[in-house]
């Protein structure tokens, strides 16, 4: 399609024919013009955080069955788009998280039974926003992108060249709050990426009854910022791509939207049949793009991938799913009378309904005995 | 001085120090905002119109020009994009206070508010504070189309994590919207705009009552009357009124509608055996219904009429030719009194 983009150099906003790929899912570097591989001890780092991903998605995926979480919405598949994209930050740049994006809270640094908490039905997120940068994970779609400008204005009128990552599934793209984010980012020129990782489906709807839009990212031109393209199942790909956008906030030229073409094998989550609305051949074509094993071939390939490495690698994850196992496995101690302490920042606003709670207590405990 | 009893932060900027005058409540609210810009760089206004043009009531007039366009900041307009925005910058230590141009036009920004700013705090287990203040012009009276006079509050007061205010008067509007901003809980802030140009003496020196309190008006032995924003005027000329006819009212300013402060309304309706309520809103679970039960419930024996509720009508509110038949005033309180002497 053309769009005619006159002397304002709007041509340039406008994303890519074909997502951004340079390693393909065979294991073979697929050469690009605007983007260069990340070195190897970048890709290193970012096979090992894939491994360590997948493992702990594995486990809360069992655990999930075990009943010892709520409920679990999987990464499987996606693990390249949330890893490559948090690598691609620095740790005091702040993340803007979804429900979905667990592997990436993990790469970040976030403590893994903080990260399941509120999907174990807690009612808090489990760790301090404040000591990874990282935002509570959010269930309404696209809210948090509107956070995420306001928070990257804030640095701005700071003078710090934090940026935030803001991560939205295809689905929230059609949410009010995308198009708000994405022009309040705009017309503030704040420090703000947008990653979009475009898993084909919302629960059940597929891209095509969400957006007749050429691609997601081409709702950036709207907004005057440009749009990109990436292999979401690339993670050199990811990390290439994510690092440009955020280097282009971090020095003041405004904001990006990235779209991650990936998929999501498992179903949305554990209380989801996707059997029911999409064909088992397409998730097997996905599997087939698998983003640990396409980086393990190259590593291997250029021999950085030792056996050696590789093992202690499987063994470090090893060590992550048995920490789930045994910190989650224990059922969790909860006092109802938290339900209180943290509505208000004034604790006395709610005093008097929680001393009915404290007789409601006793008079069980008394009961009880 | 300037605001001697409240929690104000350190600052490096020198107190604002407004003279005795006369103000009207738009400019209690105007120099309110600018004592609180004064006082901390960390406060910034925020909202449509609210830049060159100074609102368009005129209530942030002359803040752009005199704090710069980083604090007072014009936005795209979109509510939930205003409010969104603001828990960004809260996050990160700022005190965005939030212009919503009219009640009718909050409901774009709801979600944020209810889903988001109110319960944000909890969710991080009280790391992340939000001390947002959403400034709301609100309530009728004044000739508007659609969307233009409604009374909104109710939805905010049943949201857990959210506090809601409305000034009566210009001297409350000073100390009020400061002390709503101080707080380190969001505050919604709703400013009677048929009220905004009412006119009052002002003298700095006089100490505000705290925030979260109610505030008796006048003594009386015979009926306890109960208003809010806008029906306060309303509230004070029954009084006068009524004194004509040899009854004494007590009238009663609630200021905070969440939390609600009815401990000296309980003491007042212990005394007089009868309670009138007056709010612009519709009554079906309205402020109104909330005083009714919680006076019912603490004053059952002292109660000599059942509590009655002067309130707008569970409609859609009129269009400007009909609202006077919509609007409490000073006939429909009358009657209601009378109602309730009568029993």
């Amino acid at each position: 399609m053309v769009l005619h983009a006159p002397e304002t150099g709007h041509s340039t906003l406008l994303p890519s024919a074909e997502p951004v790929q340079l390693i393909d899912e065979h294991g073979a570097v697929t050469p690009h013009a605007d983007y260069d591989l990340p070195s190897e001890a970048e890709l290193l780092a970012a096979y090992r955080a894939l491994v360590l991903g997948r493992r702990f998605d594995r486990q809360a995926t069992t655990m999930v069955k075990q009943g010892r979480l709520a409920v679990y919405p999987s990464s499987n598949g996606q693990e390249a788009s949330q890893v490559g994209a948090v690598l691609a930050t620095r740790n005091d740049d702040w993340l803007f998280p979804t429900y979905r994006d667990c592997v990436a809270l993990v790469t970040r640094g976030v403590d893994p039974v903080g990260v399941l908490t509120l999907l174990r039905g807690d009612w808090h997120s489990g760790y301090d926003p404040y000591e990874q940068h990282v935002a509570p994970q959010c269930t309404p779609l696209a809210t948090q992108s509107l956070h995420g400008v306001g928070l990257a204005h804030a640095a701005r009128l700071k003078g710090e060249d934090t940026v935030a990552l803001v991560f939205i599934g295809d689905g929230a793209t059609s949410e009010g709050d995308f198009h708000e984010a994405l022009n309040f980012a705009a017309v503030f020129k704040a420090p703000v990426v947008f990653f979009v990782q475009n898993n084909g489906f919302a629960i059940s709807v597929p891209l095509d009854k969400q957006s007749v839009a050429p691609s997601l990212a081409h709702k950036a031109i709207g907004y005057g910022i440009p749009g990109k393209r990436v292999d979401g199942n690339d993670v050199a790909a990811v990390i290439s791509v994510v690092s440009a956008a955020v280097e282009r906030a971090r020095a003041g030229e405004g904001p990006t939207l990235i779209e991650a073409h990936t998929y999501r094998i498992d179903a949305h989550t554990n209380a989801d049949d996707a059997t029911r609305y999409r064909d088992a051949h397409d998730v097997e074509a996905w599997r087939g793009k698998d983003p640990v094993s396409r980086i393990d071939a190259y590593l291997r390939g250029t021999g950085a991938l030792t056996e050696e490495l590789a093992a202690g690698y499987a063994a470090e994850a090893e060590a992550v799913a048995e920490d789930l196992r045994r910190r989650l496995g224990a059922d969790p101690v909860t006092d109802p009378r938290e339900l209180f302490h943290h509505v208000y920042a004034d604790r006395e606003r709610l005093a008097d309904q929680a001393r009915l709670l404290d007789e409601e207590l006793a008079l069980e405990e008394g009961a009880g005995q | 001085m300037a605001a001697p009893t409240m929690n104000r932060p350190d600052s490096d900027m020198p107190d604002f120090e407004p003279k005795v005058q006369t103000i009207t409540l738009a400019k209690g609210i105007n120099m309110g905002l600018r004592a609180a810009m004064e006082a901390d760089k960390k406060v910034l206004v925020m909202g449509e119109d609210v830049g060159k043009l100074g609102g368009v009531f005129r209530i942030t007039d002359g803040l752009q020009k005199d704090f710069g366009e980083e604090r007072v900041l014009d936005t795209p307009l979109a509510e939930s994009g205003i409010i969104g925005t603001a828990v960004g910058l809260a996050m990160r230590g700022f005190r965005p206070v939030c212009e919503i141009q009219f009640d009718g036009f909050i409901f774009p920004g709801f979600d944020q508010i209810v889903s988001q700013v109110a319960k944000l705090h909890n969710r991080s287990k009280g790391s992340i504070k939000l001390p947002i203040v959403i400034r709301v012009p609100y309530g009728g009276g004044i000739g508007a189309v659609e969307h233009h006079s409604e009374s909104p509050e109710a939805y905010f007061a049943h949201t857990a994590g959210l506090k809601v205010v409305s000034c009566s008067n210009p001297v409350d509007a000073y100390w009020m919207i400061q002390q709503a901003i101080w707080s380190d809980d969001p505050v919604l802030f709703f400013e009677p705009k048929r009220r905004y140009y009412e006119k009052a003496q002002f003298d700095p020196a006089v100490s505000p009552d705290p925030l979260w309190s109610s505030r008796q008006l006048t003594s009386g032995k015979d009926v306890t009357v109960v208003g809010y924003g806008p029906t306060v005027r309303i509230a004070l000329d029954g009084a006068a009124a009524a004194a004509e006819e040899g009854k004494e009212l007590e009238v009663f300013d609630l200021r905070t509608l969440s939390p609600l402060d009815l401990g000296p309304v309980y003491e007042s309706v212990r005394k007089t055996g009868r309670l009138v309520t007056i709010s612009e809103a519709p009554s079906n679970c309205s402020i109104s219904s909330e005083v009714a039960a919680r006076v019912q419930r603490e004053c059952f024996y002292s109660l000599q009429a059942p509590v009655l509720q002067v309130n707008g009508f569970d409609t859609p509110y009129p269009m400007s030719k009909a609202e006077e038949e919509y609007l409490p005033d000073l006939d429909k309180l009358l009657h209601a009194v009378d109602r309730s002497l009568g029993y």
